[in-house]
């Protein structure tokens, strides 16, 4: 049978990664480098004021003092800091028409499925879309406004809402938080801005789409997530990028505040470019995301899908600060060929009667690795703390791997902290079942692994969980041998 | 001493003074050990394996070390005797570092060498050669700490197919006027189908502030089998770095039962390393907990090969201001197919200040296996202690008998008949905060 399966896998393997086009835009990329000049560069070009000029140069000279992290279960080659471009702008060629978006680039986001004119849009999902480092259009935003809904790029809130992004922004992710987001808020470009009045029910998903497109750049998006009391929205995230050669960077930071009895969910489906089969290429995924429940009674959800990317480092986070907050974190993440993960997520409680819940599922193919690393940490105060985290492995093939790794700090008597985890692989069993009842094994591997992951793919907003579901399937493709 | 920097030099300056009266087997083990330590040093806090025990400042204390081989000052076969009723063992005594050769012939069977590792390695170098040494050497920094000043420790080598039927009993003494680093080595080795079961029992004596570092190599051969009880009862003052290293051939067991009841500060590490096919391991461990005591359980099961089975059960119950740690990793590595791993980490805090910090990890390269691992941290089932209460059982005893229930699983996996009868009630006792001493001897009596 074994070899059934491999004549099976190595035909869908070669299928390519979808989404691999490269556009043709005119694009104005900066000198590769990073130094204080490329910084003030950055900041001009983005009409910065003063203090945000200054944020970014304490956070640079704070990330020329720290070395790259080797903690996690990665095997990165070097990066060489100084062969990136940090700034790429595919709109600034065309300064004189008042910057109306180049037919390539509407071209390039209706490839991707994410069509920019609203009467052809998704219903009912308001879209940024970023285009290596600028926000390219952003979708409804006339709609929104009349709830005094605030969605916008990053450059556009700093311009037009400087007082609520001053307040903001670094409060959850310092700019001393790690080497990546040290980088980040030294270089960061635009993310989305998103702000939610106090009482308003956001009627419509929000959503930002990220492509990197241009070559030798790194795309450092920074997105700003603030939700008032009483307040709602549905957060989603999706990127794509190009199949190259070259290792791209990628280094975002994510911060979400959570005001009382506001919730937020935040999706995304992660589908950089993970890379050939033979593991050249692909996208470096450091990102920093983290969001804060300040308010009592406040909830914040994270899920995501993880499938692209050469290498993942990305541990979404809660911090249970109000009391009675709760925060989730459900994750799907695959790894396949030569691809490398080290995700999971810190459950930080400081607030009383916080609860935490955190269901990662693990799948490792081709001769991936795929490591879940977790902190759930009740301080001193924290009273009856409630945690449940479960964490499971699937194993395809024989040269991959699947680790586990979580952390748990308990300083309060009155936490009940439960974690589980198991490792296992599919079983021959199952498979027989399937094919059995005229299920081919390609079929029967793609029904089981979404099976095993259905718990967190139902918490996707609908449109997400069918292109999540497509998604698993494909990049399964030559797994098991 | 600051850091390694003065035990460095201690060493310089008294090596011929350590190495005399040692066997060259261990002086060959010392020159390499020393070697690797000068380069490595202690592990710092900033090492994830010791992350939540720092011993940098435990290793900077001023403790005298008994490198001139002074006789120890009692002779604990006189007054001290371990009376847990029914318990027929086989006595050895450790007084310090110091292994205390015994009087009357022995009754182990034939080919059963039990004694002074020294005089062993000295005498019949050829049979301890492939043993000694070969598996701390790949150790961290306190295991070449170990090696480079220990001169001395307790041997026990069981031949092939031979059975030994009385269990052995270590008591490790500590018995000091001054603040004592005493460095303790054993060595145990069966050969293919031997047969052992240890108990080693740790005891203190005066209320001073004293180190061990103790350093366990255990190698069991095809179809071997060891069961080792380990019980710590000591004192608040006593500081207790242990480091075991087995390794395990096919179709062997390994059966190791780890009880801290009171202590200061332990840092226990297990390293399992299973290399032939079909061996099994079973871990229980249990950490009774008040005042400042810290407790940390380190386990690493390296699955080698294929078709072997390892189990963990470690249970915490932390009172006051407490520390407990367990940190347990199983590794499985590519060629380890058709492995059964489950571990499993209970934990019960009792008051505010404890902490308890846990960190089961699998790392697995083999896709057929079946691993999984547990871990929780909780209180006492209010609806039991109410159930209870209904019942007119007093909340403080309806606490105890939970507590003592939670505590019986892992002691009731004691094979010991004597031994386990006794430890259901030093526990109870614990519980009750009756015990100080663990009342099984003269000595403390």
């Amino acid at each position: 049978m074994k070899k059934s399966n491999n004549n099976i896998f190595k035909k869908i393997a070669d299928k390519a990664y979808k989404y691999g086009f490269i556009s043709n835009v005119n694009t104005e990329i900066i000198e590769k480098g990073l130094n204080e000049d490329v910084i003030r560069l950055i900041s001009s070009k983005k009409n910065e004021p003063e203090w945000l000029l200054e944020f970014r140069l304490q956070a640079y000279r704070y990330w020329l003092t720290l070395e790259m992290p080797d903690w996690a279960h990665l095997n990165i080659p070097p990066i060489d800091y100084q062969a990136i471009s940090y700034y790429a702008d595919p709109l600034k060629k065309k300064k004189n028409e008042n910057k109306e978006i180049d037919p390539e680039l509407m071209k390039t986001f209706d490839k991707l499925g994410i069509p920019l004119e609203e009467r052809l849009a998704l219903s009912n999902t308001a879209v940024d879309a970023v285009f290596d480092s600028v926000s390219v259009k952003t979708t409804f935003k006339e709609e929104l406004r009349e709830k005094g809904i605030i969605f916008c790029s990053m450059g556009e809130a700093v311009q037009e809402y400087p007082d609520l992004v001053q307040k903001y922004l670094g409060s959850v992710v310092n700019y001393r938080d790690n080497f990546f987001a040290a980088l980040n808020s030294a270089v960061f470009s635009d993310g989305s801005f998103v702000y939610i009045p106090k009482g308003v029910r956001c009627p419509m998903e929000l959503s930002t789409y990220f492509r990197i497109n241009a070559a030798q750049t790194g795309q450092f998006e920074r997105t700003l997530i603030v939700a008032d009391d009483d307040s709602y929205v549905s957060y989603l995230e999706g990127c794509t990028a190009p199949m190259r050669d070259e290792n791209q960077l990628h280094a975002a930071i994510v911060e979400i505040v959570v005001c009382n009895n506001a919730e937020v969910k935040y999706s995304t489906v992660q589908n950089w470019y993970p890379g050939d089969a033979q593991g050249k290429g692909g996208i470096y995924n450091f990102v920093t995301k983290r969001g804060e429940c300040r308010g009592t009674n406040s909830k914040l959800s994270w899920t995501q899908v993880e499938t692209g990317s050469a290498i993942t480092w990305k541990y979404p986070s809660c911090v249970l600060r109000g009391d009675n907050s709760q925060g989730e974190f459900y994750s799907v993440a695959l790894t396949n060929n030569f691809q490398q993960a080290d995700t999971g997520t810190k459950m930080i409680h400081l607030g009383k009667n916080c609860r935490s819940t955190i269901i990662s599922k693990g799948i490792s193919a081709g001769q991936s690795q795929n490591s879940y690393r977790g902190l759930v940490r009740v301080a001193k105060n924290a009273d009856n703390a409630r945690n449940y985290s479960q964490c499971d492995s699937l194993l395809l093939g024989s040269k991959c791997g699947a680790h586990t790794f979580p952390y748990m700090d308990i300083h309060n008597e009155s936490a009940i902290i439960e974690h589980e985890a198991t490792t296992s692989k599919i079983s021959e069993e199952q498979l027989f079942y399937c094919n059995q009842r005229g299920i081919d094994t390609e079929e029967a591997i793609g029904l089981i692994v979404n099976g095993y992951a259905k718990e967190v793919l139902n918490k996707l907003p609908m449109e997400f969980a069918i292109e999540a579901q497509k998604l698993l399937s494909v990049s399964l493709e030559g797994s098991v041998g | 001493m600051s850091n390694e920097q003065e035990y460095i030099e201690l060493f310089d300056q008294n090596r011929s003074l350590i190495e005399e009266p040692c066997a060259p087997l261990l002086n060959k083990a010392r020159a390499k050990a020393y070697t690797s330590f000068k380069a490595i040093g202690f592990p710092t806090k900033d090492e994830e394996e010791y992350r939540y025990t720092d011993i940098l400042p435990i290793l900077a204390e001023n403790y005298g070390m008994n490198l001139g081989r002074v006789d120890a000052a009692i002779n604990p076969r006189e007054i001290f005797s371990c009376d847990v009723p029914n318990l027929h063992t086989h006595q050895e005594y450790i007084v310090n570092d110091t292994y205390l050769a015994r009087t009357e012939e022995s009754k182990l069977p034939e080919g059963v060498i039990l004694g002074s590792l020294n005089s062993v390695a000295a005498k019949r170098p050829e049979l301890l050669a492939p043993y000694y040494n070969a598996l701390a050497q790949n150790g961290d920094g306190v295991a070449q700490f170990n090696t480079t000043f220990v001169q001395d420790g307790l041997l026990l080598y069981i031949p092939r197919n031979t059975q030994v039927d009385t269990t052995i009993q270590l008591m490790n003494v500590l018995r000091t006027n001054v603040e004592l680093l005493s460095n303790r080595r054993l060595l145990i080795v069966l050969e293919e189908g031997a047969q052992a079961s240890m108990l080693v029992c740790d005891h203190t004596v005066e209320k001073i502030k004293s180190l061990s570092v103790q350093v366990v190599e255990i190698f069991i051969g095809r179809g071997a089998r060891l069961d080792l009880y380990e019980l710590e009862e000591t004192q608040n003052e006593n500081i207790r770095l242990s480091q075991l290293f087995v390794r395990q051939e096919a179709d062997s067991r390994f059966n190791h039962t780890n009880v801290t009841l009171t202590n200061g500060v332990t840092r226990n590490s297990v390293n399992v390393s299973l290399v032939g096919e079909g061996a099994e391991v079973n871990m229980n461990g249990l950490a009774i907990s008040d005042k400042k005591q810290h407790i940390e359980n380190n386990t690493v099961v390296d699955h080698v090969v294929g078709r072997c089975n390892s189990n963990e059960l470690y249970k915490y119950i932390l009172d006051d201001e407490s520390k407990g740690v367990f940190v347990g990793k199983m590794l499985i590595r590519k060629d380890a197919q058709h492995t059964a791993s489950q571990q499993t980490n209970r934990n019960l805090c009792l008051a505010k200040s404890a902490r308890m910090y846990a960190q089961p990890q699998l790392e697995i390269y083999a896709d057929d296996v079946k691993c999984g691992h547990g871990s929780t941290v909780g209180q006492l089932d209010e609806n039991a202690l109410f159930y209870m209460r209904q019942r007119g059982i007093p909340a403080d005893e309806a606490c105890h008998l939970l507590m003592f229930a939670f505590a019986g699983e892992v002691i009731d996996a004691i094979k010991l008949d004597a031994l386990r009868e006794r430890l259901h009630i030093l526990v109870e006792k614990r519980f009750r905060g009756e015990l100080n001493r663990c009342q099984g001897c003269s000595l403390c009596k």
